[in-house]
C-alpha cells in the first residue's frame, strides 16, 4: 500500500542501545498540564505538592497564561508535613472551593508531586472520595506528574492511562485515536480517516467528558504520540488491540501510520491513494521547500520528549539529514519499534541521560543542529553550536500530511536564523 | 494546604541558585529529583546567560527511595568537585529532599573535600526564594570572610545583587558611577560575579552598601557585627533616595557629598508643564518590600501622583511596608496571593498600577495601565539597553517608565472630546502602543459601529471562500490569519481559481512553506 521500505543495511531496532543513569536536564510530568489543560476544556488539574511545583508549572508555561488558567498547585505548607493538619480534610476543603467556584469544571485531576509521594498522601483514596462527594457533576481521577515518577510527556501518558479504567464498556468495533493533539490536527486527522470510510472513531482524551469514549474487546487503537507506553498498557488491559505503526510525522510517517489503520479495516488501495494523493504530493512539496536549508546536515539530540525517534527518523529519511545521536529518556519496542526499523543504522541511540557525559559527546561531535531543553539552548549556542529547542516540538501543530512542511521549518529556522545574521564587524 | 495560582517567589533552593549562578568558582550541590532541572531555564531563558547554572543536581527517582540517595549525592558531590574544580561548594536540598532527610551538609563533610563545603538549611514548606538566597549569601559571607586590614583609600562592597535580580547588572554599573564620583573606591561587588577568593577579602571594605535589603541583609549584619562594617540603610532609588544616600555615605565616610546632578533629568522633567496631567493620577503600588517603599516616595513626591494603596508579596518586609502604609494613610496589602492582589486593585479602582508581571496581567485584564518596578522577573525585565533603576539614571530610568503605559495629556483631552470617533476611542488605548485593541462593535452611545467598520480584508476580486475553508481558517491563530488569507488568495489567483476549498488552502500553505 506504500513504498516504505526499511533502509538497506538494516534499521535502529537492534542496535545497541546506549544506557545512561546520571543528572537527568529534563522536566518532570508535571508539565504536561500546560497542554492538558487546554485540551481538555471542561478538566481542572490540581497539584498536590509544594512551591516548586507551582514555580515550575508557572515557569514552564512561559508567558504566564493569565486567563486563569485551569490548573493550580495545592502547596503542601510545615502544617501538612507535622501531622497537625490532616491532609485529606484540608484538600477536601479546597477542592469543595474551587469547584464551587468553577462550576464549568466536570472533571478534576488530583496530580500527585515528589512531595506528596515521598509523605506517601494517598491520592487514589481521595479521588474515590471526592468524586463520590461530587458525583454526578465531577469526576475526580488521580495520576503522578511527579519528578520522581515522571519524564516530560509521560505526564501526558500517566492522565491518559488513569482515563482508561474509567471508560465505558462497548462491544463495537471502534477505533480509539489516543494523544492529545491540537484541534485542527485532530479534526485532519478525522477527516482524512472519514474520507476513507473508517468511522466510529473515538479520542482519548476527548475535548469535553460528555464526548465519551469507550472501549471493549473489538476496540482496535492507534497511538499518535510515542510517550504513551503507560496507556498502551491500559488499553491492551481492557482488551483494545495496538495498531503498531511509524507515527504520523512528515508525509511517509502519515502514510505509514494510515496505512495500517487502513489495513486494519480493510480500505483499498483505490480508496486510500484517493484520499492521500493529494495531501501527500502537498507534503513532499512543503518539505522539498521547507528542507533545504536542511539538506546533508548533522543532527545530535538531547533526550526530553520522547519524540526524539520518530523524529529522527522524519528528518534522515524526507529531509537529508544525517543522525548523529538519538537520545530518548525511554525507549518503549511496541511503541518505539516501527519507527526504529526505518532509521538507518548509524546513530547512536542512548536512552536516560547523564547531561554532563552527553554535553561532552555533543561538543565532541558538533553535529549541525543540536536538539535540547531550554536549559542547555543558550549555552551550546554560546560555544558556537545551533540548537533547537526540544519544548517547541510539543507545543506546535507537527503530526500529519498539512504540518509537515511546518515540522521540517521548525529545524531549518535556526540554521537559517545564523545563516542570515552577520553580526562580525566588518573587516 | 493552600491553592495557588500564581506565585511571586519561587522554592528557597531556587534563591541559593540565584547566588551561585551570580558568582564565578563556586558550585551548588543540590539533592533533588529529576524535574527541579526546570530551575536552570529560569536563567538561561529569562535571563538569557550564557552558561548554565553551576548546580549539580543529584536527580533522584522513585527506584533510588528505597536504596541509596546519599550515596547519590556522594557520588554526585565527588564528581562535581572533579569536572568544575570549584574553589567552594554549597550544598543544600530542594524541598523533595528536605523530607528524605538525607542530610547534604553532613554527607559532604565526611567526603574529605580540600575546598570549603558551606551547608544551607533551606526550609521549603515555610519560607520562600528571597529567603533562600539572603540566607545563602549570609552563609557564603560567614564561611569564606577572612579577618584583614581595611583598604590605604576609602572603600565599600556592594551587597545583595544576584542573579535572575531586577535590573540588579545596571544598577551595579550606576551605583559603581555614583560612588566612583564620591571618591570611594569598590572593593567587592557581591554575590553578582564574586568569587570565593574576593568574598574572602570583603572585610577589607571601610563599609557596605546594602543595594538590595532582600538579598543581602543578613550578611550586611553580619559583617557589621563580626567586622565592624557599617552598612547603609537608603536604597537610592528615586532623586530624593540617591540624595539621601549620598549624604549617608558622606556620614560614614566624612567625604563631601555635593555631585554633579547635570545629567539628572527627572525634576525638569516633572516639572516642565507637558507633566501636568500626572498631577494626582491615582497609583497602586505592590512588588518587593524595596522597591515599593522607594516607588512610594517617587510617585508621591516625584511624580505628582496619589497613591492610593501599597503592598509587598514578601513576608519578610511587613513590617517597614506596613508602617510606611500608615505615613501615606492607605492600607498596607501584605500577601503573596495573586487573586486577593486582584481582589485589592478591583476595589482601589486605581488609574495605574506600579507593580511586578503579575500585576501587569491584572491591570491587562481591567484595562488599568501598569508600569513593571520589580521582580519576579520576566525576560522583558531585561533589556538590552543600560536602564538602572538606582541613582541619577536610574530616576530617568524610572520617569520613562512610568509615563510610557499611559494615554499622554492632550490625548487624553481629545479622547474626551471625539469618544464617538471608531477610529480613536478610549477603548483603544494608548495611540503610541500600537493598535493590539479590538474596535468596540458597539459605540458608547449604543449604536452599532458596524458599517462604519470597514471589514478585516476586503474580499479581492472574484475569489470566494468555501464555506468548509472558511471555518478551516478560522483555526489559525489571529495572529497569522491574516496572512494566511493573504497569501492563500494570492495563491488562487494566480491559479485562476474562483473558489478557495480546503484543499486550495492548504496547496496554498504548501507552496509558501518555508
Amino acid at each position: 500500500m506504500n513504498d516504505l521500505s526499511p533502509p538497506q543495511g538494516g534499521g535502529c531496532r537492534n542496535a545497541p542501545v546506549l544506557k545512561e543513569r546520571g543528572q537527568r536536564e529534563v522536566f518532570c510530568g508535571l508539565t504536561g498540564i500546560i497542554w492538558l489543560h487546554r485540551k481538555m476544556q471542561d478538566a481542572f488539574f490540581l497539584v498536590v505538592g509544594s512551591r516548586t511545583c507551582a514555580h515550575l508549572l508557572q515557569s514552564a508555561a512561559g508567558v504566564m497564561i493569565f486567563a486563569e488558567p485551569r490548573f493550580g498547585t495545592a502547596i503542601l505548607e510545615e502544617t501538612d508535613l507535622a501531622g497537625m493538619a490532616d491532609a485529606h480534610k484540608e484538600l477536601d476543603r479546597e477542592v469543595a472551593r474551587l469547584l464551587a467556584r468553577r462550576p464549568d469544571i466536570r472533571q478534576l485531576f488530583l496530580v500527585g508531586s515528589c512531595p506528596s509521594e515521598v509523605i506517601k498522601i494517598d491520592l487514589a483514596r481521595a479521588a474515590e472520595r471526592l468524586t463520590q462527594i461530587h458525583a454526578p457533576h465531577v469526576r475526580v481521577l488521580n495520576y503522578s506528574g511527579s519528578g520522581i515518577e515522571t519524564t516530560f510527556t509521560q505526564g501526558e501518558d500517566a492522565c491518559l492511562a488513569s482515563m482508561v479504567p474509567v471508560l465505558k464498556d462497548t462491544q463495537a468495533r471502534e477505533l480509539m485515536l489516543v494523544g492529545a493533539l491540537p484541534d485542527v490536527v485532530e479534526d485532519q486527522m478525522v477527516s482524512l480517516l472519514s474520507a476513507m470510510g473508517v468511522d466510529n472513531i473515538r479520542l482519548l482524551p476527548a475535548r469535553r467528558i460528555d464526548d465519551t469514549t469507550a472501549i471493549g474487546p473489538n476496540t482496535v487503537f492507534a497511538l499518535t504520540q510515542p510517550f504513551l507506553g503507560d496507556t498502551h498498557a491500559e488499553l491492551v488491559r481492557r482488551g483494545a488491540r495496538h495498531i503498531a505503526a511509524p507515527f504520523p510525522l512528515g508525509e511517509e510517517g502519515t502514510t505509514a501510520w494510515l496505512a495500517a489503520i487502513a489495513q486494519e479495516f480493510g480500505v483499498s488501495k483505490e480508496t486510500f491513494d484517493t484520499v492521500t494523493a493529494a495531501p501527500r504530493a502537498r507534503a513532499r512539496k512543503a518539505i522539498a521547500q521547507a528542507s533545504e536549508a536542511l539538506q546533508g546536515k548533522s543532527i545530535f539530540f538531547f533526550p526530553d520528549s520522547q519524540l526524539e525517534i520518530p523524529l529522527a527518523r522524519f528528518l534522515t529519511r524526507e529531509c537529508g539529514m544525517t543522525a548523529l545521536e538519538v537520545g530518548s529518556p525511554y525507549i518503549h519496542d511496541a511503541v518505539h519499534g516501527p519507527d526504529l526499523d526505518l532509521l538507518a543504522a548509524g546513530p547512536q541511540i542512548s536512552e536516560g541521560q547523564d547531561v554532563d557525559l552527553q554535553l561532552d559527546r555533543a561538543r565532541a561531535a558538533r553535529a549541525d543542529l543540536t536538539v535540547c531543553g531550554l536549559g542547555l539552548a543558550n549555552p551550546l549556542e554560546a560555544e558556537g553550536l545551533t540548537t533547537k529547542w526540544a519544548i517547541e516540538l510539543v507545543f506546535t501543530p507537527i503530526h500529519f500530511y498539512e504540518q509537515a512542511g511546518d515540522l521540517a521549518s521548525l529545524f531549518a529556522r535556526p540554521i537559517r536564523r545564523k545563516a542570515a545574521l552577520r553580526l562580525e564587524a566588518a573587516e | 494546604m493552600k491553592l495557588t495560582v500564581w506565585t511571586y517567589e519561587g522554592p528557597p533552593h531556587v534563591g541559593a541558585m540565584r547566588v551561585a549562578t551570580a558568582m564565578k568558582d563556586l558550585h551548588f550541590v543540590l539533592h533533588a529529583p529529576q524535574g527541579d532541572t526546570y530551575a536552570d531555564l529560569l536563567f538561561t531563558m529569562i535571563e538569557r546567560r550564557d552558561h548554565r547554572p553551576p548546580v549539580t543536581y543529584t536527580t533522584f527517582q522513585a527506584r533510588d527511595l528505597g536504596s541509596d540517595t546519599a550515596g547519590l549525592f556522594k557520588a554526585s558531590c565527588m564528581d562535581a568537585v572533579e569536572r568544575f574544580e570549584p574553589k567552594a561548594i554549597i550544598v543544600g536540598s530542594s524541598c523533595t529532599a528536605e523530607l528524605i532527610q538525607d542530610d547534604p551538609a553532613g554527607l559532604a563533610e565526611t567526603m574529605g573535600l580540600t575546598i570549603p563545603v558551606i551547608p544551607l538549611e533551606l526550609p521549603s514548606y515555610s519560607r520562600k526564594e528571597n529567603f533562600g538566597a539572603d540566607e545563602t549569601f549570609y552563609q557564603i559571607v560567614r564561611h569564606l570572610a577572612q579577618p584583614q586590614d581595611r583598604t590605604a583609600q576609602i572603600s565599600c562592597n556592594i551587597l545583595g545583587p544576584t542573579a535572575l535580580g531586577f535590573r540588579n547588572r545596571d544598577d551595579v554599573v550606576e551605583m559603581k558611577t555614583l560612588l566612583a564620583e564620591m571618591g570611594v573606591a569598590v572593593n567587592v561587588v557581591a554575590p553578582l560575579n564574586a568569587t570565593p577568593d574576593d568574598v574572602a577579602r570583603m572585610p577589607a571594605a571601610h563599609f557596605n552598601v546594602l543595594l538590595y535589603p532582600e538579598t543581602g541583609e543578613a550578611a550586611a549584619r553580619w559583617l557589621e557585627k563580626n567586622h565592624d562594617q557599617p552598612f547603609t540603610k537608603v536604597v537610592p532609588i528615586g532623586v530624593g533616595a540617591t540624595r539621601d544616600f549620598i549624604a549617608e555615605v558622606a556620614a560614614i565616610t566624612g567625604l563631601p557629598c555635593a555631585l554633579d546632578e547635570s545629567r539628572l533629568r527627572l525634576p525638569w522633567w516633572s516639572k516642565s508643564v507637558d507633566s501636568t496631567y500626572l498631577t494626582g493620577k491615582r497609583v497602586f503600588i505592590f512588588g518587593d518590600g524595596t522597591h515599593v517603599a522607594a516607588h512610594a516616595r517617587i510617585a508621591r513626591d516625584e511624580m505628582g501622583f496619589e497613591v492610593v494603596g501599597i503592598g509587598c508579596y514578601n513576608r519578610e518586609m511587613a513590617r517597614p511596608v506596613r508602617a510606611l502604609a500608615k505615613e501615606y494613610g492607605v492600607e498596607a496589602l501584605i500577601s503573596d496571593d495573586y487573586l486577593e492582589v486582584e481582589e485589592t486593585i478591583e476595589a482601589l479602582a486605581p488609574e495605574m498600577i506600579l507593580g511586578t508581571q503579575m500585576e501587569r496581567h491584572i491591570g491587562k485584564r481591567l484595562g488599568i495601565p501598569c508600569a513593571v518596578i520589580s521582580a519576579p522577573v520576566h525576560v522583558q525585565d531585561y533589556p538590552a539597553r543600560f536602564s538602572p533603576q538606582v541613582g541619577f539614571e536610574g530616576a530617568n530610568v524610572i520617569f520613562d517608565t512610568l509615563v510610557h503605559p499611559l494615554v499622554m495629556g492632550l490625548e487624553e483631552h481629545l479622547l474626551t472630546m471625539f469618544r464617538d470617533d471608531f477610529e480613536f476611542h478610549d477603548a483603544a488605548g494608548p495611540s503610541h502602543h500600537g493598535g493590539h485593541s479590538p474596535l468596540p462593535t458597539e459605540d458608547v452611545s449604543g449604536g452599532s459601529l458596524e458599517d462604519q467598520i470597514k471589514p478585516e480584508l476586503p474580499q479581492d476580486g472574484n475569489v470566494i471562500w468555501l464555506m468548509d475553508a472558511e471555518k478551516e481558517l478560522k483555526k489559525i491563530p489571529f495572529f497569522v490569519r491574516g496572512k494566511a488569507k493573504r497569501n492563500t488568495e494570492t495563491y488562487a489567483q494566480e491559479k485562476g481559481l474562483g473558489e478557495i476549498s480546503l484543499d486550495t488552502l492548504y496547496e496554498a500553505k504548501a507552496h509558501y512553506a518555508r
